[in-house]
């Protein structure tokens, strides 16, 4: 019987179909049986950022509206045989989808996958609502910005009223030099407010939007940072302990020297 | 005729002067229209010019709303008597309820957050942080014992005497009964241990540290006291 996670942030932009995409790839490369279900009727991202938009015949709401069985809509994924996708539909609107049909279509999936990742969309309406009724648990993405910390708060509010396990949280796009600096909230300031336990990091990182750009999720390449953040993240949802990634980037001969001396 | 009924008048209404000014205990016994009419008699048989004050006790007797009307009207329809306030050792059951019902600190163990509004009759006591965006009202005082850094209204929606105490204050803004101060525009860290008044002299918001707070609000704790 597998697990359903919703994927959610409240605010929009923040990244959230992103994080979907990564973690959903960086658990099937841990040969995990994953399904992604992609909420976010009217607008859907998840299928371009997979580049498996080419491939939808189907989609959830004709799977709610009963036009095809729900196996007919799943699309597999191009790198592994494990992924699968159940797309949004793109001329439909939210009020086509209730949280009842949201439940049924996940609870249907379960026993088939080890992990049902489902992406919310933004905001705290009927959207939200519907993508939350399936799940068992909740991650939470947040950017080291006020805005986007106020609004998880929110959506942190609202989850606690839900019949789901404390939300994790993620937050992406950090930048170290801006932490450091003090022009960005830095990591603990976060967990302190919120006060959730916090599953990742993701470092801001240009190849995540090179890789979306390609429609090939970046935690499919070995050797970029956002890359093992969202590895870690995988590894940490099947229950291994790995530690949080050191922020310190430059080594070099001069950060050294000037820890000795004190200037840093 | 007339002369019993003067005798029958004076165990009606008994005057006392206390330090607290005249008291003047009704009888809880008789009709309440024997208690007007005695009470008119009592005012035009003692004329006075100067103002004064009292303080009507009805003792075991309750009274409506439109009872206690009626017997302020009275006194204060022909003499220069005023009546400061109507006391009565009997409370419905409602106001009981009531009264409990702001006498008491109401616990949360949690956070509040952003767009949380969490309205309280009484005090207070909140073991979590209030975080920005979240909103606590309360009829009496706030305690967070955690970080305030939302908005916090105190002494909703007139006591003035209400005060919001934080461990870590650093709030969106503060309200008190209808006065309101807000954080300045410029970011600031928070202070520790500190609490928040109405400052009598400056009619404004004031913050002062922890340990002042018995000298600034010593009835703090009496909260039975606290009439409503």
């Amino acid at each position: 019987m597998g697990e359903a996670i919703v994927i959610t942030s409240g605010k929009g932009g923040v990244g959230k179909t992103t994080t979907t995409a990564n973690v959903g790839t960086a658990l099937a490369l841990q040969d995990q049986k994953v399904c992604l279900i992609d909420t976010d009727i009217g607008l859907r991202n998840l299928d371009v950022i997979l580049g498996l938009e080419n491939r939808i015949i189907f989609d959830i709401v004709d799977v709610l509206e009963e036009r095809c069985k729900i196996q007919a809509a799943l699309v597999k994924d191009k790198r592994f045989e494990c992924l699968h996708l159940l797309p949004a539909a793109q001329s439909s609107d939210k009020n086509q989808v209730t949280p009842e049909g949201i439940k049924q279509i996940v609870n249907e999936l379960k026993p088939d996958y080890d992990y049902i990742l489902i992406d919310c969309p933004a905001g705290i309406e009927q959207g939200y609502k519907n993508a939350v009724a399936g799940a068992d648990k909740a991650i939470v993405v947040t950017t080291p910005e006020k805005s986007s910390v106020r609004d998880a708060d929110r959506i942190i509010g609202l989850l606690e009223q839900e019949e789901l396990e404390a939300p994790h949280l993620i937050i992406n796009r950090i930048r170290k030099h801006m932490m450091d600096s003090g022009d960005m909230l830095d990591v603990d300031d976060i967990v302190s407010t919120l006060s959730v336990e916090l599953l990742g990091v993701i470092m801001d990182d240009e190849e995540v939007i090179k890789a979306s750009h390609h429609g090939n999720p970046v935690a499919f390449q070995p050797d970029t940072k956002a890359s093992i953040c969202y590895r870690n993240i995988s590894r940490r949802i099947l229950g291994e302990s790995v530690p949080l990634m050191s922020f310190a980037e430059e080594k070099g001969f001069m950060t050294k020297f000037k820890k000795i001396l004190g200037m840093k | 005729m007339g002369c019993a009924s003067m005798t029958e008048s004076k165990e009606y209404l008994t005057m006392k002067g206390t330090n607290q000014g005249i008291i003047v205990y009704l009888d809880d016994q008789c009709t309440f229209s024997k208690l007007l009419k005695e009470l008119e008699n009592q005012i035009q048989s003692n004329m006075t010019h100067n103002k004064t004050y009292i303080t009507i006790h009805c003792q075991n007797r309750y009274l409506h709303p439109w009872q206690i009307e009626e017997i302020k009207q009275m006194v204060e329809r022909d003499s220069s008597l005023i009546v400061k306030s109507i006391k009565s050792n009997v409370l419905t059951h409602d106001e009981a309820l009531t009264w409990f019902e702001h006498a008491t600190v109401k616990t949360f163990v949690k956070t509040i957050r952003s767009g949380q509004v969490l309205e309280v009759n009484g005090d207070a006591l909140i073991l979590g942080d209030v975080n920005p965006g979240a909103t606590v009202i309360a009829t009496g005082n706030i305690f967070v014992l955690g970080k305030l850094k939302g908005i916090a209204h105190a002494g909703y929606t007139s006591n003035e005497q209400c005060v919001v105490v934080a461990s870590h204050m650093n709030p969106n803004q503060i309200r008190i009964a209808n006065k309101i101060s807000r954080a300045p525009d410029y970011e600031v860290e928070g202070s520790e241990r500190e609490f928040a008044f109405i400052n009598q002299a400056s009619e404004q918001i004031e913050l002062d540290e922890i340990h002042n707070l018995q000298k600034v609000r010593p009835e703090i704790a009496d909260l039975a006291e606290r009439g409503f």
